[in-house]
């Protein structure tokens, strides 16, 4: 194993150069803010010592009361009879609800309605939340639900995305997007090929499970502690099942122990009913969710089932395809008709598809309502076009990396998405082969060979493959921040923005960029909770936009105060405003230098006003759904990477054995950071493609619903040669912050060279001749059957 | 003679519970009794190790030394704590300064949201105890337990691998001898006894004590690590109303080596047996150490594993395999039996009420005798077999002269092939002769699918095992396993 640090191939010593020197917006400018520098984590000391504060380790208030949630057994079925005198009569049980209880809206439905806080009067998917209960403990709470008798009259349920394709059971409605005429390309073109696949979905399994306790204030409102990437929708959607106004509600959001997209709407039904059982009381409720509770009742990335027919030509260049994506939305719309939009949206990945027919398919199932998952619908849209590249490789007996080169969107022309957004700044062929020498593609690819004729039970595989990803909410409001900046008279600084920390460091990178404003120490900016009463409105934390949104936002507030102080000091002091400079924690006018917090305490004395708030919305985007037509992303972030495998073709047991990855953050606002993003994301995205399989049974029940039977990935998992560089001198052409470009998500669908590396593997059987099936997760059962499959070409062959 | 309360080093400081229930894990223990929240819940299921603390304990030959070994507090039962010294993450700072352990997962920016990095601490701070330099092989090994949703693990691999030569005089070390002689006391201590919401513990100190509690309490559960144990109570709800914890029996904790066997006592941790195990079953050793995880291992007992009599247990197949006998105990009387006779059906075994297992005896190899082990599972860390295969086997004059076969996930109960074995015994290892095997490990097994594996997939791993076992016996230069290889 390698970290940055070691590295020793050519970009990578630049890359940690830029770490070093602090590059910003250009020029070197060796910031004292720490712009550019690898900051340790805001939190990191307090994480390690026990210190940092999650909503579950809250000191208790007087009377605190537990709450626990009676669960549907059925995926379908009417409620006949509920008898919960037991419940209520149970050790230590204060209040009981049902959706009677409710006094506002009954719908959480974060965009469609469609999600019923409390069942009424029907079940629709198990794990289906009926009633909740408030007892003196967790583990009362818990015991007084069992006792529940509830009868039902089970329905017909609809639990495979087939079933629900042929009786048209959708959440939303079916949505195309077309460039050209694919059909009569795909018919024109030289060759022709079709396939299948199906993508599992993934447990986001953050190591914090569901939890938000609500503390009734003394006017009829709530303040809610909650571990939700969305306190503004926490605060409407407990508003509104109180029914009470939003200025009533407060929502404090100071950490999560990880999101990953699922503490995006999957965090609100919890806190709501921790606010319903708080009314009702009058006392503080928290609800928590055991682990496997959790995982029943919580929505998943969407499993997808998706198909395509290529035409291509002789050296494997596209010529037309149709592709179908169809995507397992569960019960209700949820955020659902946007992550199948973005399965649609990357169903190109990195590649010109030149005539191009997407068709999203928003499949209604009698499962939890699936939900956002780091990507968003795009991992599963892209797992189709890499296939395509793999089949068509086979098909033309060439390496795929070739087949995967040629078809890359170019710079000047063949750069129209099957959305008719150009794509600009594209630098995935140099990214490409810049990774294909560091990380000895050829070389290694001649040796795999000469190790596969020799072992007749172990194969090996290596793949690359590119990641193209859009930036922006493609719902177009969502994509604006706020925030708020206050001085004191010390002249140190708190920060606020509308922004959550799930550990991806944003506080720590929204504070580098207001210590870069102002020229001072980075930990003179304390920034604690996201609170709903400092910064209103926001949106959620997603969609890999933290920084961008929250970053540019911050820097505006900051701007207003530093154009404040720089007016103040022109006035005062009779310089211009080019003889006024921040740096080195002072502010130096003309000849006069004052430190940070002298000039800060000069300026309140003045009657500057040493607060403001900051707003900032992401220009250029449009897209005309009637159309589909426009430019949902303001710019694509990139990056690739080349994993090698080896499998055992007689268990199906396989491993990692080394990845190289190169990503493009633009100039990266900590280093360090992003690294730890790009390591996560793709050791994250290799779980989703590999082991972590979510199993359903015939009655709708999940079967893997704990941490025993999902196995996400451990430490072995991990690629002993794991090196990982960020793309040198390459800021953003677009103006975001400091020039830096998004990497909470991108990097996850990296470990789809995992899969395609696993499938060279099985294909090397059948001397590359033929391109294995492979859906995924690809536990070691699908690889051992798609390496039989492999064998069984072999012997037919030879027949 | 019994104590009324169960005492134990928190830290520094002499505690002593009473009138608690023994329900109580120790995570529960920390978080709602001391209101230590440092120690974090995440699966209340030892799958996921946030809750890592550690544990020192007396060790060595005249319990001089300490052990420090991660646990899983979240399925500890308080009462387990009995006589040792409990570390949680609160306690590594010192005067404000972050321990070693916490200061490289600092510095190589290991945390991210930080919910799983108490655990981690707590693991490598109990590995950092007894190995200053470790390699990565063994920071893999004791971090396994420890999942980490956010940072995939490359930046706390550094961390946890580097060096603390010149940093282990930490406050634990200052107060070494200290902490030896208030366990050592503790342990003097006449037995103890937990009492709490009507449900009882009780952690007799020798056989003798144990036989008669077992008698008197007939349907006393027995707890060892209590890994699984755990689990009804934090995953299912149950409330166990009279434990009998057996940790505390010396005589149950031993490890002793005859001239054809090794001795292992039931209450003994794998963590205490597998290096022995190792040295004459290599692939026996490799194998131990994907059971569960440190944590678990640093718990979990041999006892435990057979004797809640799991289809999917992975010492009982390859004690079936190796004709291992285990002795029972009950009230005096003792009997020894095949591990293979003990497991009668599904979690049904020959164990009459009152009676315990007190040891198992492992057959050490004879001349030509190898033991091939496969445990095929999705995940190579901490998962459960989809298929665990034991192959003992030995060959003279071209043929195999010895054989025996046993599977875990493939019955109701860990089971040996009969008819595989036939195939193989007496025979030359052929191709035919591996091909006759497979075929008929049909007529020995008929698996079931569950959430991990298929019955056609269990089948035809187990059938290709075979073939591997095979392979391997034909050529020891090509590499055939893809777990260890690098």
């Amino acid at each position: 194993m390698r970290s940055l640090i070691n590295v020793k191939k050519s970009g990578v010593d630049k890359a940690k150069t830029n770490a070093d020197k602090s590059v910003v917006g250009g020029q070197d400018n060796v910031g004292l803010g720490g712009v550019g520098r690898s900051k340790k984590h805001e939190s990191a000391d307090k994480q390690v010592s026990g210190e940092a504060i999650y909503v579950d380790d809250r000191p208790a208030l007087r009377g605190e009361l537990h709450a626990a949630v009676g669960q549907s057994a059925h995926a379908h079925a009417n409620i006949i009879a509920m008898d919960l005198s037991a419940v209520k009569a149970a050790p230590g049980v204060i209040a009981v609800i049902t959706v009677d209880d409710v006094p506002g809206h009954t719908d959480i439905g974060p965009v469609f309605p469609g999600d019923p806080i409390l069942a009424i009067g029907k079940v629709e998917y198990v794990g289906q939340p009926i009633f909740a209960v408030a007892a003196t403990s967790y583990d009362l709470a818990r015991k007084a639900v069992k006792l529940a008798k509830i009868e039902y009259e089970t329905l017909e349920a609809v639990l495979t995305v087939k079933e629900a394709l042929a009786k048209q059971s959708f959440v939303r409605p079916p949505f195309t997007m077309k460039r050209g005429d694919s059909d009569t390309a795909i018919t024109k073109a030289e060759h022709q090929l079709s396939g299948e696949i199906t993508v599992g979905g993934q447990e986001h399994m953050y190591l914090e499970g569901q939890v938000s306790t609500a503390v009734p204030t003394e006017d009829g409102g709530m303040n809610i502690y909650t571990s939700s990437q969305h306190p503004s929708e926490v605060q409407k959607l407990v508003a509104e099942v109180l029914d009470i106004p939003l200025n009533k509600v407060l929502v404090d959001m100071r950490r999560m122990g990880g999101g990953f997209g699922g503490k995006e709407t999957q965090a609100a039904p919890w806190a709501c009913i921790a606010a319903i059982l708080a009314d009702k009381t009058t006392r503080s409720v928290k609800c928590k969710l055991g682990r496997m509770d959790d995982m029943i009742m919580t929505g998943k990335r969407h499993p997808f089932e998706n198909s395509y027919t290529v035409g291509f030509d002789s050296h494997g260049l596209i010529k037309g395809i149709n592709i179908e994506v169809n995507g397992n939305c569960g019960i209700s719309p949820d955020l659902s008709d946007a992550i199948v939009d973005r399965a649609m949206f990357h169903s190109d990945n990195a590649y010109f598809l030149d005539q191009a027919t997407v068709t999203g398919n928003r499949c209604k199932l009698n499962t939890v309502s699936h939900t956002a998952y780091r990507g968003f619908g795009g991992p599963q849209g892209m797992m189709t076009i890499e296939m395509v590249m793999d089949d068509i490789a086979r098909y033309l007996g060439k390496d795929p990396l070739e087949i995967r080169k040629i078809n890359l969107y170019g710079k000047e022309q063949r750069n129209e998405t099957h959305y008719h957004q150009k794509v600009e700044h594209n630098n995935l062929a140099e990214l490409i082969d810049s990774l294909e020498e560091s990380a000895d593609y050829q070389a290694r690819r001649k040796a795999i060979i000469a190790f596969n004729a020799n072992n007749p039970v172990l194969k090996k595989g290596i793949a690359l493959t590119p990641v193209k990803f859009g930036i922006s909410f493609t719902v177009q409001h969502l994509n604006q921040a706020g925030a708020l900046v206050h001085i004191y008279t010390d002249g140190t600084i708190h920060l606020s923005h509308g922004g959550s920390e799930m550990g991806q460091g944003l506080n720590t990178k929204v504070a580098q960029i207001v210590a870069e404003e102002f020229q001072v120490d980075v930990d003179t900016v304390a920034i604690s909770s996201a609170r709903t009463d400092k910064v209103p409105n926001s949106s959620p934390t997603a969609a890999s936009s933290g920084t961008d949104l929250n970053g540019k936002a911050a820097e505006a507030a900051a701007k207003t105060i530093k154009k404040r102080l720089i007016d103040f000091a022109c006035e005062k002091y009779q310089v211009t405003a080019e003889q006024v400079k921040f740096a080195n924690n002072n502010i130096i006018v003309g000849e006069q230098t004052f430190s940070f917090a002298e000039f800060s305490q000069l300026a309140y004395m003045g009657r500057v006003s040493l607060s403001s708030t900051g707003f900032y919305k992401t220009p250029k985007i449009h897209f005309d759904r009637a159309t589909a037509k426009g430019r949902p992303f303001f710019y694509f972030a990139t990056g690739a990477s080349v994993s090698e495998v080896i499998i055992d073709t007689l268990t199906g047991e396989y491993k990692t054995l080394r990845t190289d990855i190169l990503q493009d953050v633009g100039h990266s606002i900590n280093p360090a950071i992003d690294i730890g993003q790009i390591e996560g994301a793709f050791i994250q995205g290799m779980g989703w493609l590999t082991t972590e399989e979510l199993v359903w049974n015939e009655q709708g029940h999940l079967l893997s619903n704990n941490p025993a039977t999902y196995k996400i990935p451990a430490i072995n998992d991990t690629p002993e040669d794991f090196r990982v560089a960020l793309l040198p001198d390459a800021p953003n052409r677009e103006h975001t912050i400091y020039n830096s470009k998004a990497v909470g998500e991108p990097p996850f669908m990296l470990g789809m060279s995992v899969w395609s590396a696993l499938k060279d593997a099985i294909s090397s059987l059948t001397d590359y001749k033929h391109s294995p099936v492979l859906d995924t997760p690809a536990t070691p059962e699908r690889v051992l059957w798609a390496v039989e499959a492999a064998k069984a070409v072999l012997c037919a062959e030879k027949k | 003679m019994t104590n009324n309360s169960v005492h134990f080093l928190l830290n520094n400081d002499v505690v002593s519970i009473e009138n608690i229930d023994p329900n109580l894990t120790v995570l529960q223990y920390l978080r709602e009794v001391q209101f230590s929240t440092g120690t974090k819940e995440g699966c209340a299921s030892g799958d996921c190790g946030a809750c890592t603390v550690v544990l020192a304990e007396l060790d060595g030959d005249n319990n001089e030394q300490l052990h420090y070994k991660s646990i899983n507090s979240c399925i500890t039962f308080v009462g387990n704590l009995h006589g040792k010294q409990l570390i949680t993450i609160e306690d590594l700072k010192e005067q404000g300064k972050l321990h070693h352990a916490q200061q490289t997962i600092v510095d190589n920016h290991g945390t991210q949201c930080g919910f799983c990095t108490p655990g981690f601490v707590m693991s490598s701070f109990a590995l950092h105890k007894h190995n200053n330099t470790p390699t990565r092989a063994q920071v893999l090994e004791a971090l396994a337990g420890n999942l980490c949703r956010c940072t995939g693990y490359r930046s706390i691999i550094e961390a946890a691998i580097t060096s603390s030569i010149g940093v282990d005089d930490d406050s634990f070390a200052k107060h070494y001898q200290q902490t030896v002689q208030t366990l050592t006391e503790l342990q003097k201590l006449p037995t103890p006894v937990l009492t709490g919401n009507g449900h009882h513990f009780i952690a007799p100190k020798s056989i003798d004590e144990l036989a008669y509690e077992l008698v008197r309490e007939p349907k006393a559960t027995l707890v060892a690590g209590g890994t699984d144990l755990a689990l009804s109570v934090t995953q299912h709800l149950a409330s166990i109303d009279k434990l009998v914890y057996v940790g505390n029996v010396a005589a149950l904790s031993t490890i002793e080596e005859t001239d054809s066997e090794i001795v292992i006592g039931s209450a003994l941790p794998y963590s205490k047996f597998i290096d022995t195990l190792h040295h004459y079953y290599p692939d026996l050793g490799d194998m131990i150490e994907r059971i569960g995880s440190k944590q678990v291992r640093n718990n979990g007992t041999l006892g435990g594993n057979i004797g809640n009599a799991s289809p999917i247990g992975d010492m009982p197949p390859a004690l079936i395999a190796l004709g291992a006998t285990m002795t029972l105990h009950v009230n005096g009387v003792e009997r020894t039996i095949l591990v293979e006779d003990y497991f009668v059906d599904y979690k049904k075994t020959v164990l009459k009420p009152s009676e315990f297992i007190k040891s198992v005896q492992i057959p050490k190899p004879k001349t030509g005798q190898i033991l091939k082990l496969y445990k095929i599972s999705k995940r190579i860390d901490d998962d459960i077999s989809a298929v665990l295969a034991a192959i003992f086997i030995a060959q003279k004059d071209q043929k195999i002269s010895h054989v025996r076969i046993a599977f875990g996930g493939m019955a109701a109960i860990p089971k040996r092939a009969f008819a595989a074995e036939a195939e193989l015994q007496g025979n030359c290892l052929t191709k035919d002769t591996v091909a006759q095997a497979k075929q008929a490990l049909t007529l020995d097994f008929k698996p079931m699918s569950d959430v991990r594996a298929s019955e056609k997939y269990r089948m035809r791993v187990a059938q290709n095992l075979i073939e591997k076992c095979f392979v391997e016996l034909q050529s020891q230069t090509i590499a055939t396993r893809v777990v260890n290889y690098a």
